[in-house]
């Protein structure tokens, strides 16, 4: 048995599939997370009628988008619009292998984790370079270049931010960087809560949500990069926006909040069952802590202007993360 | 010229509209882009013509007292307002002191729906989502109040030549006295969670910039010209009704931006709660309706003007009577519409984002346009 | 360089305000009404389509076919048909039609009504397939009312009389201030 299928595989196989059917549960239950938060900012309940408290609400859409067609304009190229969605999400979902929910839940420790994370976070990018181009749709073509624009120059604060921690731990793999933080988390040291300040903003810009939903802005662009987009392959790409949420999250946990580490005395570094439960519970309530905070921004905020997303990224974010790359450099030489 | 795509040029002609969330109904208007630069832009009207005009034309005018509000659905009562007072004016007809007061009273609740349902509109544009939520909690409060008094919520149908339609009640005078006090401690959470906001003012300011040469070029009037520094009010400058009678402020900011204009509207619906106030305060007894107006009403022959400050800015009624119950010619001079002429000259060379916000700090009523 | 971390640090200020604005109100009770299940009370000067005014005693309507509504409505909605019984001096109404796809609701009709016949109704979900559930027979819906009342129904009644008493009139008024039922 184990000639042909080798443990290691299993196992792979396995997670895989336990990671996508993470994937889309946590997409499901964000979206009906974010349309209560959104409810309730606005002063009303959000979706309420179906099932208690409209929790199968998502259910239902899910059900309504699947069953609807997707329609190809007849000017587009068919192969990359059909492309573009899967392409949206399947990267998010694989880098979540690298992701350490416990101390022993992790499926793959890389040693260049950090790296794996952001090189496969850039394809996001790229899908919405390929629907926009491929819808054949003046609206979603400025989408994509307003997308591209945003992502390569939100990059550099972003690599920034995190090489500050890099290079105070010394290493990219995912559960070095969670033990460094056995005592104290990042984000509560002068440098590593500047670095972690300029990581979020980045990473709501880089999953295009609001204030800097540039790609999709409803009111200038009616939907951007997927206005030509119905049904599933919508869908697909709402998937991969929740997915992109909870990856930049899931990093900021690992990164700057102590991974699965809770707060001092209520940790365990354990490896039993219990152990790892607790560790998966401090994790997931940090990463959905953060994703609450990108919603509650997201409905708070009106949307910033391309050349001032721009001004912002190169005249602010990028010489405060430059400089705070530098003092952490010094420090850690002294 | 509406311009044409032309592949050997480097530049995009670029639709926008009829169907576009910014474009606020039917406007459509036709973008020639140099990336993501306008470099013209050509408003397209007509998509909700109705012959709102020619109706009233061949209507006698009570056949004509629906049809004003459907023009404005934003601030139908400035219209209906408009119109019977040049039919007054025509016929000479006096209107009892109580039915003018609960005129003003309700044309300025009014006034202050239109401007939230612009607040509103005008962040949805720049892509807050919230705020719209927050001012249609205060309108849904106005709304109420003035269905109870005319009946309907948005196309009033309220005023009459010679009076009003119905009386007001001490359960509107008590609910108008709650609103006003709502609405003054809800200004302060519009102003922390808009005006100060760091996005929004790099949004608004300097964005969109009109002169007070272009105000006078183009016939601008209402927030628009006074956003522009030019303290044009018809209430102020031809008093009609009994708007001499209040003491208010008309505010003016004299940079001519979209933020200006958008702090001219905010400061604008705290003077109409204090003429409400004024109002309600002095609201004298008696009829709400003259005694006795003619069945048939003869028009004429003759000519009036009678132009009202509505919430975009001058309402014009030109109505001309031969001696028959139906108007010769009814023209209607709508705000809108040369608030909208001043698009073109002012999309010249911005951004995409910002034609957007510009069309939006217009406030533009796109039925009233096209008519 | 003081003047760039200034903006910064109030830039960031207004957005923290703005996030208490939000989250103050994101707390706060909801202020919607869950339509279908819970209902606002509806003005009692809500206008509606038009409809008969039932004499909630007699059952009887007051309606003297004087046309003047169908001659004040803009649009040409109102359809009056009424009929003399033999022996009668007054014409008594046989038909009455609305047309409400056409309605503006403008309440022209009902002002001119010189014994205040009609009325506003508080009919709001109104909803249907086809234009023709909007073309409402009013004389029916009077009965159906007068049912719903508890009274016997005396609309569009032919039967011959000697002298057929005469109906009741109302002191005329001008605007139309319309009176409660009877
Ligand atoms: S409300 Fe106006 S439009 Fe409707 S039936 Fe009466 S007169 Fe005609
Ligand atoms: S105006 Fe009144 S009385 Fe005359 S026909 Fe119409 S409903 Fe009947």
């Amino acid at each position: 048995m184990t000639d042909v299928f080798p443990p290691d595989l299993i196992r792979l196989i396995v997670s895989f599939v336990i990671v996508v059917a993470f994937a889309f549960t946590n997409a499901a239950v964000l979206v009906l997370v974010e349309r209560k938060i959104c409810g309730h900012i606005q002063r009303r309940p959000g979706p309420f009628e179906v099932g208690p408290h409209g929790l199968l609400q998502t259910a239902v859409d899910g059900v309504k988008l699947m069953a609807k067609q997707m329609l190809v304009p007849r000017n587009a190229d068919a192969g990359l619009f059909r492309a573009a969605p899967i392409l949206s999400f399947v990267p998010p979902i694989a880098a979540l292998i690298v992701v350490p929910f416990a101390r022993m839940l992790q499926v793959r420790d890389l040693d260049i984790g950090v790296l794996f994370i952001l090189s496969l976070a850039a394809v996001n990018v790229l899908a919405i370079l390929v629907a926009g181009w491929s819808s054949a749709n003046k609206y979603s073509l400025f989408g994509a270049i307003r997308a591209v624009a945003q992502n390569v120059a939100y990059e550099i604060p972003l690599l920034l931010s995190l090489l500050t921690i890099v290079i105070w731990v010394g290493s990219f793999r995912m559960s070095d960087i969670v033990a460094a933080q056995g005592g104290f988390w990042f984000a509560f040291t002068p440098m590593g809560f500047v670095a972690f300040l300029v990581y979020f903003i980045c990473g709501i810009a880089e999953t295009n949500r609001a204030p800097f939903d540039l790609p999709e802005a409803e009111s200038e662009l009616t939907a951007g990069f997927h206005t030509e987009y119905a049904g599933m392959g919508f869908g697909l790409f709402f998937l991969g926006e929740y997915t992109n949420m909870l990856l930049v999250s899931a990093i900021a946990t690992t990164l700057f909040l102590g991974g699965w580490n809770g707060p001092a005395f209520l940790t365990t570094a354990g490896t039993g069952f219990w152990a790892t439960v607790i560790q998966t519970l401090w994790f997931l309530a940090k990463v959905y802590g953060l994703i609450v905070v990108m919603i509650w921004v997201r409905w708070t905020y009106p949307r910033v202007r391309f050349d001032q997303l721009l001004n912002f990224c190169w005249k602010i974010l990028i010489p405060i993360s430059m400089a705070n790359l530098a003092v952490t450099a010094v420090w850690l030489k002294l | 010229m509406i311009p044409r795509p032309d592949p050997t040029l480097e530049t995009l002609v670029l639709n926008m509209g009829p169907q576009h969330p910014s474009t606020h109904g039917v406007l459509r208007v036709v973008l020639k882009l140099d990336g993501e630069y306008v470099l013209e832009a050509h408003p397209v009207i007509g998509y909700g013509h109705r012959m709102h005009e020619k109706m009233g034309e061949v209507r006698n005018v009570s056949g004509f007292y629906a049809n004003v509000g459907r023009m404005d659905y934003a601030g139908a009562l400035s219209f209906g307002h408009g119109h019977v007072l040049a039919v007054e004016r025509m016929l000479g007809i006096e209107v009892p002191p109580r039915a003018e007061y609960i005129r003003v009273i309700t044309t300025e609740l009014n006034r202050i729906a239109s401007h939230l349902l612009w607040f509103g509109a005008f962040l949805l544009d720049l892509g807050a989502f919230t705020p719209i939520l927050y001012s249609f909690d205060d309108r849904e409060y106005i709304l109420d109040l003035l269905e109870h008094v005319t009946g309907a919520r948005l196309t009033f149908s309220y005023f009459r030549v010679g009076g009003v339609n119905r009386d007001l009640d001490e359960r509107f005078i008590q609910g108008t006295r709650v609103f006003i006090r709502r609405m003054r401690s809800r200004f302060e959470v519009y102003h922390k969670l808009v005006t100060g906001n760091v996005i929004f003012r790099k949004r608004v300011e300097g964005v969109g910039v009109i002169s007070p040469d272009m105000i006078r070029k183009y016939g601008a009037t209402g927030p628009v010209a006074r956003g522009s520094g030019i303290p044009y009010d018809i209430r102020r400058v031809e008093p009609y009704s009994v708007y001499s009678e209040f003491d208010f402020d008309i505010p003016t900011f004299p940079e001519g931006d979209c933020f200006a204009r958008y702090r001219v509207r905010l400061a604008e619906m705290e003077q109409s709660l204090r003429i409400v106030e004024q109002a309600l305060d002095r609201l004298p007894d008696g009829p709400v309706m003259v005694e006795k107006v003619p069945k048939k009403l003869k028009l004429g022959p003759g000519e009036v003007y009678q132009a009202v400050e509505a919430a975009r800015g001058e309402l014009g009624y030109y109505l001309v009577g031969d001696g028959t119950d139906v108007p010769y010619r009814l023209k209607i001079r709508p705000p809108s519409y040369s608030n909208l002429s001043l698009l073109n000259e002012l999309a010249e060379g911005v951004l995409l984002a910002d034609l957007v916000a510009i069309m939006g700090s217009l406030d533009l009523v796109i039925p009233e346009i096209d008519r | 360089m003081i003047r760039y971390f200034r903006e910064i640090f109030e830039g960031l200020w207004s957005l923290l305000v703005g996030l208490k604005v939000t989250g103050r109100f994101a707390l706060a009770p909801t202020v919607t009404t869950h339509y279908p299940f819970d209902e606002l009370e509806v003005t009692p000067n809500y206008r509606g389509h038009i409809d008969l005014v039932v004499n909630p005693k007699t059952g009887k309507d007051k309606c003297i076919v004087c046309m003047m509504c169908q001659r004040a409505c803009p649009s040409g909605c109102i359809t009056v048909k009424g009929q003399k019984p033999e022996g009668a001096k007054k014409r008594v109404l046989t038909e009455y039609r609305l047309d409400f796809t056409k309605c503006s609701l403008c309440g022209n009709c009902v002002e001119a009504c010189p014994t205040s016949a009609i009325e506003f109704s508080h009919e709001y979900n109104i909803a249907g397939t086809s234009r023709h559930d909007f073309h409402y027979d009013l004389v029916e819906r009077f009965r159906d009312r007068c049912r719903t009342l508890g009274v016997e129904p005396k609309i569009a009644d032919l039967t011959p009389v000697a002298t057929k008493p005469k109906p009741e009139r109302e002191k005329t008024e001008s605007q139309g201030d319309r009176k409660p039922d009877g």
